[in-house]
């Protein structure tokens, strides 16, 4: 019986591919952009300011609404947040990416690696809150300042407008901080997934074309690492982006996008506008999807 | 397996290596930060140094029936979603592994799209489609938001051991007279078991601390995650988060751990770990 199943299946792998592929494809077609798609449709839908209930009429009034001044400062203040989080981590994450490459022993890369994936794949909130302690006023990072005798500094780093506050957590220093650690790892895996294909006879090579170490890593690296540097960005730049828990936990009253996204669908009951600026990462992360595959960022993925 | 031939390695500069050094303690030392504190008697403040030491609040933290009802619900999603990572993310391998059709490179970025985007856009679209649907948000909805996230971590890894398995053995299974579900039972699964392993593993992890998309596709149910993203904006137990965030991390770091080092042993070369 199971041989005349199997044999029947045998003949048939036209169907038996689509029997494969019907339960992943309409899980992921159905819930996942049908969701998308009712996404992008009540961008497009308005509430009535009086009854506070959401007309499905086709409008633009709503995207009109994310241009406004506030909005458009919240879209600056996260774009200038994801910018430098994703410089400093491509700083940060290239020494030790460029070590595990091209420096480590097979069995030293296989632990470095673990040793960098276990915080990638580890509890996002737990490690938000680590810093929670970390830079809260009596916190282990005013005392070690202390100890520096660098409050002058730190003082005068919180008091400056914009980017200072009340205490490190509770300012845009500290969300700084917070994004860099934490998405940290996507930097490093990349980058080092890159420098990894870089032979070492083309190392050798330049050396022997009389190239200084300085000279090598500047024009034969750097250069050969750059699409690992961009596939990393992705992740730093749509993941701050993204991000609410962040902003809500360290931030004060300016907003971030997903702070807002946040706020209008919850407390504000206002979907539309909740939606209509949720559009606004997608289309910078498909914007910068099409410039980075340009770059060659996808082969070092 | 080659020897010590690969290891013939330039000597790294003293800078760089301190380089590297401080970044990986950059990436961990914070997580020990968070149990040092569980051995604080300081309930209102992060007081460091800490005041003196006790360990009464992992009693205290066994006692609360709230965190025993997350901690269950946490693992019961997380066990869901990991079941149905697996099927779908095996059968989409199987599929784009097997055989070559239109729109096959589709796939990939299909099932990558809600780890690419922001977790935010996969939490509102669910929460317009589901309130649109006039669905009532509960545990089933958040399992379906956490399923459409693990299902690429299954697939990758387990794309990745059928590009490493010989076609051929198949072929050999099925010339020796095996059928379909016999070459499945005794070639297939075993080749991929430890795939599935990570990949679930992987998932499980994802799905138990995921908080973003919960927000959004969670009615009244409190998962472990909300139970701490509430005492992130409003801290009332500090204590007892300490030692809640301690326990998520041993809870995630096994599998995480175990997982990694499957991968790391099946490739044995360098490069891709996600």
């Amino acid at each position: 019986m199971l041989n005349r199943i199997s044999t029947f299946f045998y003949r048939r792998p036209g169907l038996v591919l689509a029997l494969f592929l019907t339960p992943p494809l309409l899980y992921m077609v159905v819930v996942y952009l049908g969701s998308l798609f009712s996404l992008l449709i009540n961008s497009f839908f308005s509430i009535d300011d009086f009854t506070g209930m959401v007309i499905r009429e086709f409008t633009l009034k709503t995207y009109a609404q994310i241009f406004n001044p506030a909005n458009r400062e919240i879209f600056m203040r996260t774009g200038s947040m994801a910018f430098f989080v994703t410089v400093v981590d491509a700083l940060i994450a290239f020494p030790l990416a460029y070590y595990i490459a091209k420096f480590s022993s097979r069995r030293l890369k296989t632990w470095l690696l673990i040793a960098v994936t276990i915080p990638l794949w580890s509890s996002y909130l737990v490690r938000v809150y680590a810093w929670k302690l970390i830079l809260a006023k009596e916190g282990i990072l005013s005392w070690f300042i202390n100890l520096l005798h660098l409050n002058g500094p730190l003082d005068w780093l919180l008091s400056l407008p914009g980017i200072g506050g009340s205490s490190l957590s509770l300012s845009p220093i500290g969300m700084f901080i917070v994004f860099v650690y934490i998405w940290l790892p996507y930097m490093i895996i990349p980058i080092q997934t890159a420098l990894e294909r870089v032979p070492g006879s083309l190392l050798e090579a330049s050396s022997d074309l009389g190239a200084k170490p300085y000279q090598t890593f500047r024009t034969v690296i750097l250069p050969l690492a750059f699409p690992g540097v961009v596939a990393g960005s992705i992740f730093t730049f749509s993941l701050t982006l993204g991000d609410f828990i962040v902003p809500l936990t360290l931030g004060n009253s300016k907003f971030f996008i997903g702070q807002a996204v946040y706020s209008y669908q919850g407390t504000g009951g206002n979907i539309p506008l909740a939606a209509a600026m949720t559009m606004g990462p997608v289309v910078i992360m498909v914007v910068y999807l099409l410039i980075a595959r340009k770059l060659g960022a996808f082969d070092a993925l | 397996m080659p020897s010590k031939s690969s290891d013939n390695l330039p000597k790294a500069p003293l800078g760089l290596t301190l380089a590297a050094l401080g970044t990986l303690l950059f990436l961990h030392v914070p997580m020990w930060i968070i149990f040092l504190y569980t051995l604080t008697p300081d309930e209102t403040t992060y007081t460091f140094p800490l005041p003196g030491f006790t360990t009464k609040w992992f009693g205290v933290a066994l006692q609360r029936a709230d965190l025993w009802r997350s901690l269950t619900l946490s693992m019961q999603v997380a066990a869901i979603a990991t079941l149905a990572a697996l099927i779908l993310g095996t059968l989409a391998a199987a599929a784009v592994y097997r055989s070559n059709f239109f729109g096959r490179e589709s796939i990939s970025f299909l099932l990558v799209l809600p780890i690419a985007l922001p977790g935010i856009v996969t939490g509102i679209a669910l929460r317009t489609a589901i309130g649109g649907l006039d669905i009532p948000f509960s545990f089933w909805t958040i399992v379906i938001g956490h399923a459409t996230f693990c299902v690429v971590v299954v697939y990758n890894n387990v794309l990745a051991r059928f590009r490493r398995t010989s076609g051929t053995m198949i072929e050999a299974s099925m010339d020796l007279g095996a059928n379909s579900f016999q070459t499945f039972r005794y070639v297939v699964l075993p080749n991929i078991a430890t795939a599935l392993l990570a990949g679930g593993m992987l998932a499980f992890a994802l799905s138990f601390d995921e908080v973003i998309v919960t927000t959004f596709t969670a009615g009244q149910q409190t998962t472990l995650p909300i139970w701490i993203f509430g005492q992130l904006s409003r801290p009332r137990d500090r204590p007892v988060t300490n030692v809640v965030a301690t326990i998520v991390i041993l809870i995630t770091f096994l599998p995480i751990f175990f997982a990694q080092k499957i991968s790391a042993e099946a490739s044995d070369t360098e490069g891709e770990t996600k």
